[in-house]
């Protein structure tokens, strides 16, 4: 137990953490806005830019997370020298939340389209007949009520991403949850379960919370028809 | 009262004579007339209305519009011209058209042949100008479609802020107006779903007269009421007719077109086949299609 409780000061766990979650609060908001922009293209009346939301969203999602954040490192910095940040550490930092947001803005797209579903085409209609073009009506009407109808999915998105920030470990983000738990392992082989335990009790901790606030929002959001 | 003031050539609107503070309605059909003295009539000087004796542009106009939906040709050659103040009611068995009619009107749906026109103006394809078109084009669902997320208030003041680009505070004062014109000002911040579906569908017509729009379009707006609430919202709707609204009317509702219709059309299998004033049509129809029909509304 002693062994154990060493553990959390010679090794910054809760900083660790702290990584994962900076990490997935600048990817979230990349990848929602992102996702939006996309959502919007796949349900505009411009062909090409509905082929474009169509095909960004089948080649992103069907892509592994880890070989999008290996190109980021490998090829857009060590082959082409492309950098987010002067600073070493906050490039890759930086380089990891754009490969994340990138890879999530696809699963935000397809989670706001089911909610723009959700939306009678009534509404679309109403707004069409007031005058509204395409954007105001998006803007106006649309979205408010496709983000309402798309609490849950996109909460499961953003659990994803929290679970999916710790791949930001092979973009050489050296200090978040699993690049330490990594570092803990190779050292302290006599501890691996409580190692393991404390790392999966501690996304457990956080990821929770975020699935009954999606549920309460979701309740508390929808739009009475 | 009526027949002689409205047999005047080249008028659209209403006759109101001054009596005293009140203004009275007498007529259909015919300009705004002030009584200034015993008998000199002044023409008020409304610049869209051409002089006395010459033809107005009509507001509406459809020319050999053709419309099809795969293999089924919903809308056959129609022709159609609505003039200003007219109150045309459309009726016809399901599925003969008239709900597609009234969107191409407002290009919800797109037409195949033909052209539409609203002011002498041909509908645009697309875009802002098409969206300014449809400004002047009110429509009125079955189903309502009052933004389901915005207060009664915000669904009035959405078109005029965002569309004519008025300001919050005029937009707010024009809308309580027309709220209360319809009766539902007392509800102006609650949310559609909390109101009742005749209040709402009178909340709906002053969402597009907040557009200020030069013809209303109705497609059975009393269809999916409750029968206790059909009355309130056809009373709104008389309301307007007796105002001058230009309006297209799809309904069921035989006492609507008997008192408010200047001119009953009836469509069937996407033609119009007959038309008439509704004294005509309901007395005394021309066509075996239209006898059928109403010989049908009767026995119900
Ligand atoms: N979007 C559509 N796609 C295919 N067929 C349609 C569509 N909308 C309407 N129709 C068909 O067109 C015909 C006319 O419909 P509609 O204009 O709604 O008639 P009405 O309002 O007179 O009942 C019907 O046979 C209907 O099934
Ligand atoms: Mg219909």
């Amino acid at each position: 137990m002693e062994k154990y409780l060493s553990l959390f000061t010679e090794y910054n766990i809760p900083a660790a953490f702290w990584v994962n979650i900076q990490l997935t609060f600048w990817a979230a908001i990349g990848a929602l806005v992102l996702g939006t922009v996309l959502a919007m293209m796949r349900i505009s009346p411009v062909r090409s830019f509905a082929a474009f939301g169509t095909g960004y969203v089948n080649i992103i999602r069907n892509t592994p997370l880890t070989i999008i954040l290996l190109f980021g490192v490998l090829a857009l910095y060590n082959q082409l020298g492309f950098t987010l940040s002067s600073d070493f550490d906050q490039n890759f930092f930086n380089l990891a939340v754009m490969g994340l947001a990138i890879y999530h803005a696809a699963f935000v797209c397809e989670a706001i389209r089911s909610g723009v579903n959700t939306v009678p085409v009534g509404q679309a209609e109403a707004a069409r007949a007031i005058g509204l073009s395409f954007f105001p009506a998006a803007r106006e009407v649309i979205l408010p009520q496709a983000f309402r109808g798309s609490v849950v999915p996109l909460g499961n998105v953003l659990i994803a991403l929290i679970k999916n920030s710790t791949v930001a470990a092979v973009s050489s983000v050296a200090i978040e949850a699993s690049s330490v738990m990594k570092q803990m392992l190779e050292f302290e082989s006599n501890l691996i379960i409580p190692i393991f335990a404390t790392f999966a009790i501690g996304f457990v901790i956080i990821v929770i919370p975020v699935g009954v606030l999606t549920t309460w929002l979701s309740k508390k959001l929808a739009v009475a028809r | 009262m009526n027949p002689t003031v409205s047999a005047i050539p080249g008028f659209t609107g209403y006759v109101m004579v001054k009596l005293g503070n009140d203004l009275a309605y007498v007529g259909r059909k015919v300009r705004m007339i002030q009584l200034t003295s015993a008998k000199v009539f002044h023409m008020s000087t409304d610049s869209t209305v051409s002089s006395a004796g010459s033809q107005t542009t009509p507001i509406v106009k459809l020319t050999d519009v053709n419309k099809h939906y795969g293999p089924l040709h919903v809308l056959q050659n129609i022709n159609l011209e609505v003039t200003k103040g007219e109150v045309v009611v459309v009726l016809g068995p399901s599925g003969s058209g008239k709900s597609t009619l009234c969107r191409t009107i407002n290009r919800l749906e797109t037409i195949d042949t033909g052209s539409i026109q609203i002011d002498g103006e041909v509908l645009p394809e697309e875009g802002k100008a098409l969206a300014n078109l449809r400004a002047d084009v009110g429509m009125v669902f079955q189903s309502f479609n009052l933004f389901a997320h915005k207060s009664i208030l915000e669904n009035v003041t959405l078109g005029p802020i965002k569309v004519k680009g008025m300001k919050k505070a005029e937009a707010t004062t024009l809308a309580i107006s027309l709220l209360e014109r319809v009766g539902v000002a007392n509800q102006k911040d609650k949310l559609p779903a909390q109101l009742s579906g005749g209040q709402q569908q009178r909340v709906a017509i002053a969402r597009a007269l907040a557009m200020k729009p030069k013809v209303m379009l109705f497609d059975e707006p009393t269809s999916a009421l409750d029968p206790e609430m059909i009355n309130e919202v056809l009373d709104t709707m008389i309301g307007l007719a007796k105002e001058g609204m230009t309006m297209i009317v799809v309904t069921h509702e035989m006492g609507f077109a008997r008192k408010a219709a200047d001119r009953v059309i009836f469509m069937a299998d996407g033609q119009i086949v007959e038309q008439a004033t509704p004294e005509q049509f309901f007395t005394n129809p021309q066509s075996a299609r239209a006898k059928d029909f109403l010989g049908k509304l009767i026995t119900n």
